[in-house]
């Protein structure tokens, strides 16, 4: 029963990405007319009522966050788009914006409409150079068609920090500043780019607006699991025979997604683990493969949906050194503003090089199990939070593969 | 490159000391000192702060480094793939090892996190050009289109 469904990705491959009438002649742009036609409230009502949840990692409510902003007063208000992209196994904006470019144009442009907003950012991360060449084009093309009106947007590139795709952070790096998070509150639809609201959304997430606004609230929220409608673009990586993407609807299981479009593990090895959301997700074991990939249903079995990144590992694989190299990625890439996060992750890179090495003991498996639990609540931003989850979902599931590298 | 040209074409964008500092580096493949002098004065900041701001992130360098930046994946995905075969063979054919550059000026060695091409892994760019599903012996060939 598992079957693709394309929303987001509807117009991969069948149109010219810097071909704006190609997109044009597939219906482009005529949800934008038709949202600027109508109330802004009632723009926000309809997302809000197709209970669209943020595709970069939060799940937060789209049409309620754009609420906030609308509700906001100020004389400038922002939309940006965060293409920061960089939870490692991640591709899935990057297949958006290199194919159907002006579909995240319109996104932006209805959320502007909702919000009263005159300027968009999108922020790129810094290895996507190639994709800041193909928006700025596309950009162009809309501007001289004149399909966005008085809505202006701008291209910033990011230069290598996975913290700045953290909201607030993004915001830091597109004022020329260090990519650290703030402290919240203020959130960005209150206060946000220069201290103005501002909506952060996904690539994804606004790639879906311009089907709602065409379809209509009720038919996204009948798609895949009610509290989390709509689809999933997962990317698939490590051992999985069909190394690549799919869309599907959120009711689909991990087990569907590996084994039915997968093609399952190569060379008739078995099963280990898989690690969804990306780098800072969780490992599930094989008895959890049956779980929705929808956000609630991943946080019910301890994960997270995070990206939609799906990393497979199978029975010849070593948890314990891949999940190693992970910590190593949380030491370098924590922007040590806080202590918890500075130090915690280069404790856990430590502890797990230790173990990883043999020389470890029951000892250091305790004290990491420890430190972890305290980052999850004292870091002060997602990836702190989120850095020991690895490790932490290894002890658990995978407790013997530790043990067994004892000394 | 006239970097105070760069820079200055960038004063006028809020928040533009990073894409201004893109832009140089494009140029003269590292921020040297009076670049980031040059950027703080424009960009009315301290100069710490512009140091700051350079050093925050991987991509940019505030040494000299090898004309070339050849970046290798060391996110998990790639991990698994073999990218430590890929680092071995990049070291041998380089002479130099990882976070070096060769003393001609024409290479330098980086690792980098996951660069979004994970659909065939491992993966490495050369100046942000990425090439998909690197095998070691084909690393000759890569490293002679820049030489
Ligand atoms: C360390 C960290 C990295 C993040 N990276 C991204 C990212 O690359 N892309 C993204 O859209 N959201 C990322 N997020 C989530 C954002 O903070 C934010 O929730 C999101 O952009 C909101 O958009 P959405 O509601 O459409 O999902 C990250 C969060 C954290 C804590
Ligand atoms: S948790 Fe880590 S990345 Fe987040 S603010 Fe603290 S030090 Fe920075
Ligand atoms: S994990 Fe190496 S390119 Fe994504």
């Amino acid at each position: 029963m598992a079957e693709e469904q394309r929303i987001v990705l509807r117009n991969y491959g069948k149109i010219d990405p810097l071909k704006i009438d190609d997109y044009i002649a597939q219906n482009g742009y005529k949800s934008l007319e038709k949202a600027r036609a109508m109330d802004p409230k009632a723009v926000i009502d309809e997302v809000k009522k197709s209970n669209l949840r943020g595709r970069g990692g939060a799940g937060f409510n789209c049409g309620q966050k754009w609420s906030f902003a609308y509700q906001a007063q100020a004389d400038e208000k922002y939309v940006v788009c965060n293409a920061d992209e960089g939870e490692p196994g991640t591709y899935k904006d990057r297949l958006i914006m290199e194919n159907d470019p002006h579909t995240l144009f319109e996104g932006m442009a209805i959320c502007a409409h909702a919000i009263g907003a005159k300027k968009g950012y999108i922020y790129c991360r810094g290895e996507y150079p190639y994709i800041v060449e193909i928006l700025k084009t596309a950009i162009s093309q809309a501007k001289e068609k004149g399909v966005l009106g008085d809505f202006d947007i701008e291209v910033r590139s990011g230069a290598g920090a996975y913290v700045c795709g953290e909201e607030t952070a993004l915001i830091e790096s597109l004022e020329g500043k260090r990519g650290e998070p703030r402290f919240k509150p203020p959130y960005p639809p209150s206060e946000g780019l220069w201290g103005k609201p501002t909506i952060v959304n996904n690539v994804e997430t606004f790639a879906n607006i311009p089907v709602i606004m065409d379809k209509g609230a009720e038919w996204f929220a009948a798609i895949g699991v009610p509290s989390y409608p709509g689809t999933k673009v997962v990317t698939l990586t490590g051992d999985v025979n069909n190394r690549t993407f799919f869309e599907v609807p959120t009711h689909t299981t991990i087990r569907e997604v590996i084994y039915k479009l997968g093609g399952g593990t190569p060379g008739g090895k078995k099963f280990k683990a898989v690690q969804i959301g990306g780098t800072s997700g969780a490992f599930i074991p094989e008895s959890q493969l049956d779980t929705p990939i929808a956000f609630d249903n991943m946080s019910a079995i301890g994960a997270t949906l995070g990206s939609g990144a799906v990393f497979v590992l199978d029975e010849t694989r070593e948890i314990v050194d891949t999940v190693t190299r992970i910590t190593g990625f949380f030491e370098h890439e924590s922007c040590g503003k806080c202590a918890p996060c500075r130090e915690g992750t280069a404790r856990c890179a430590e502890l797990m090089e230790k173990i990883n090495a043999g020389l470890g003991s029951q000892k250091d498996l305790n004290l990491l199990e420890k430190l972890g639990r305290v980052m999850t609540y004292s870091c002060l931003c997602g990836l702190g939070q989120a850095a020991p989850t690895p490790a932490l979902s290894t002890i658990k599931h995978f407790r013997a593969d530790y043990e067994a590298k004892f000394i | 490159m006239d970097y105070l040209k760069v820079i200055s074409d960038h004063a006028d964008v809020p928040g533009g000391i990073l894409q201004a500092f893109h832009a140089v580096q494009a140029g003269l493949g590292y921020l040297p000192k009076e670049v980031i002098a040059e950027a703080a004065r424009v960009f009315k900041i301290s100069t710490a702060d512009a140091h700051g701001v350079a050093s925050f992130y991987s991509m940019f360098s505030v040494n000299s480094r090898g004309k070339n930046v050849i970046r290798i994946c060391e996110s998990a995905p790639c991990h698994v793939a073999g990218a430590a075969e890929v680092v071995a063979a990049l070291e041998r054919e380089l002479g130099i090892k990882m976070g070096e550059s060769t003393a001609n000026g024409l290479f330098a060695l980086e690792f980098t996190e996951c660069v979004g091409q994970c659909q065939a892994t491992p993966v490495i760019t050369v100046n942000g050009k990425p090439y998909l599903d690197v095998k070691p012996a084909q690393i000759p060939s890569i490293i002679a289109e820049y030489s």
